[in-house]
């Protein structure tokens, strides 16, 4: 339904910033009817990607197709297709919802009547009766998302194309949007969505691409990928706050244990250890191990691989130290100046 | 793109609905939000009458004792002033255009209008030039209806048409204008300061609030070469009653104008104003 090919992207490049790589031969094929994952850190791409599929940006090297229609060439047939849940929610907060909801209704030419019965089942679907007559501006975050995701499905769309749709958002609303998408994906609709949040992805994707720094570096059903990296994981933590130090002479010690593959420290968790292992007689080694090098023990878990274990094999890192290690270097100013036309 | 282009399969077999229709449902409804945003926040709409109101009143009586004879014609400071004024509320109400557009792009609202398979997406400009053209309408007629119960009088019918001619051609050229710097500027903080700046210069060095002959010649030049004084001078002279187009309505230093010339150059601005942002809005709007 969904084919990018070979696309890339770089921001800036003027005489002050150096360009940023946002899209690097990024290739991404989304089946119909499927619901589709695209996870990474901030930064990795989702966003860029989701614009220029949207046509709200032409990039500067590749091919997009959807349905068939290349949006390059074709994008006003591409737009009818298409419905585009923004990551930040443009309302007009003078406007009641259902207001905006016409006003969305008749850019993309829905017959009046038409129009007013579709919000009329949006409305009801998505729980907006309580307050769809007030204005945007009253709106919570939760609410905003919610008319938001209305707006985007007011003209039927084959394909929903979500950016973050749950971020920040109270649980309530997050399992009432995640329904919907189900309920979405079941009735044939291919629905794409972005987020950091690995549960989200694990819990609602069919199939999912992981980015990294604009390319895909895995895809597939989050149980097969899971699966394919075989080995237990275990947690281990020694101190319940320890320090750089500790933990490299912790992971020395370990790495040479047998049994274990691999031993990552993970900064973003207090520095606690994550270890992969072959089976479950190597967490009594590690034990007694740790006993006689006199290392306390203050926590140790083991569990089946999971989806931030496979950014951790494909990355060197995990997901939370990729967010940490990039939170920094995030300029809004220019992000913003990127998003305005 | 044509509605005969049978590639877009996606649509349906359904043929594509026309596109007059098409671009006027888009226009009506962006025009339509513009308007509640209006109603619900009128103190645009309040300023906008009241700034000029305050110009007419208090500037006709701080000139109220001009000596007899110092104006053309002989007519009264506050008649000579009614049509500046006028011309000045229009004008700035154009100035203001952009504002709403640039609010739309910082906030990302336009991103929403350019995910939206808009037919043309013209649309978003002429809805933006409807609304303003309607907005400045309004307040000038409400300025025109205050100098009439001041007792500057009111324009006979085929005055009146010509004040309305006037007043749009000026009001598109000044909405192209505008348009065009919302697009061009960074921000509404950059967009506010041009608006600021280039109001009341504007105002000065036109003839709104005295004669070409008052002035010394440096300015006198810059108010015969100011659009603003092509708009004020016509409408004065429909204001000082006998009206034909084939009249001399400016005597600049290069030359005399009738007031058909001023409204072709008014006409032939709002052109060329239009034609040279149109490169700018297909940059910023595809």
């Amino acid at each position: 339904m969904i084919e990018l090919q070979h696309l890339s992207k770089r921001y800036g490049g003027g005489r002050k910033a150096q360009p940023v790589h946002a899209l690097d031969d990024l290739c991404l094929s989304v089946p119909a009817g499927c619901l589709y994952g695209l996870l990474g850190p901030n930064g990795a791409g989702k966003t860029t990607a989701l614009r220029i599929l949207c046509t709200l940006l032409a990039p500067d090297g590749g091919s997009v197709q959807v349905a068939g229609i290349d949006a390059l060439a074709q994008p006003r047939a591409v737009r009818r297709l298409l419905g585009y849940v923004a990551q930040e929610v443009a309302l007009d907060k003078i406007l009641t919802g259902r207001e905006l909801l016409q006003l969305q209704g008749d850019l993309y030419h829905l017959r009046p009547a038409d129009r007013d019965g579709r919000i009329d089942e949006l409305t009801a679907l998505l729980a907006m009766n309580d307050w769809i007559d007030r204005r945007c501006g009253t709106y919570s975050g939760g609410m905003r998302r919610r008319l938001d995701l209305a707006a985007g499905l007011l003209h039927r769309p084959k394909v929903l194309v979500l950016d973050e749709p749950t971020v920040g958002l109270d649980i309530e609303s997050r399992s009432a949007i995640w329904q919907v998408l189900r309920q979405l994906r079941d009735q044939g609709t291919t629905v794409l969505l972005s987020s950091h949040y690995l549960e989200e992805v694990d819990a609602l994707a069919d199939r999912l691409a992981i980015l990294e720094a604009g390319r895909v570096i895995a895809e597939g059903p989050p149980q097969q990928l899971k699966a394919a990296l075989g080995g237990d994981r275990v947690t281990l933590r020694v101190r319940e706050f320890s320090d750089a130090e500790e933990a490299e002479q912790v992971r020395r010690l370990l790495e040479d244990c047998q049994g274990v593959s691999r031993v990552v420290v993970n900064r973003a968790q207090g520095f606690s250890l994550n270890l992969v292992v072959d089976d479950d007689g190597v967490v009594e080694r590690l034990r007694r191990q740790l006993a006689e090098a006199r290392l306390p023990v203050f926590a140790l878990s083991q569990s089946r691989p999971s989806l931030d274990d496979v950014y951790l094999q494909a990355t060197g890192r995990t997901l939370m130290d990729a967010e940490l290690s990039v939170a920094g270097l995030r300029d809004a100013k220019a992000e913003r100046k990127q998003a305005m036309r | 793109m044509t509605s005969a282009s049978p590639s877009i399969s996606a649509a349906g077999p359904a043929p594509e609905p026309s596109a007059l229709a098409e671009i006027s449902q888009e226009t009506l409804a962006l025009c339509r939000r513009l308007f509640v945003q209006l109603l619900r926040r009128p103190s645009t709409l309040v300023a906008g009458v009241l700034q000029p109101l305050i110009w007419l009143v208090l500037f006709g009586a701080l000139f109220s004792r001009a000596p007899e004879g110092l104006l053309p014609g002989g007519i009264s400071y506050g008649r000579f002033l009614g049509a500046g004024v006028i011309v000045f509320t229009a004008f700035s109400g154009a100035l203001n255009a952009g504002l709403p557009l640039m609010f739309d792009r910082e906030f990302g609202f336009l991103n929403r209008l350019l995910v939206a398979p808009l037919r043309s997406r013209s649309s978003i400009v002429l809805a933006s030039v409807l609304y303003i053209t309607a907005m400045s309408l309004v307040q000038s007629l409400a300025i025109m209806a205050t100098a009439a119960l001041l007792g500057y009088g009111w324009p006979s019918g085929p005055g009146l048409f010509v004040v309305l001619v006037t007043l749009l051609l000026l009001v598109f050229a000044v909405t192209a204008l505008s348009l065009g710097l919302a697009f061009a500027l960074p921000g509404h903080i950059e967009l506010i300061a041009v608006i600021f700046v280039a109001n009341l210069p504007l105002l000065f060095a036109s003839t709104a609030l005295a004669p070409i002959s008052f002035m010394p010649p440096w300015l006198g030049w810059l108010a015969a070469l100011n659009p603003l004084t092509f708009a004020i001078e016509p409408i004065r002279a429909v204001y000082s009653g006998s009206f034909h187009l084939g009249d001399v309505v400016l005597n600049a230093p290069y030359g005399s104008l009738t007031a058909g010339t001023c409204l072709g150059l008014l006409a032939v601005l709002s052109a060329a104003l239009f034609l040279s942002i149109r490169p700018l809005l297909d940059r910023k709007l595809t």
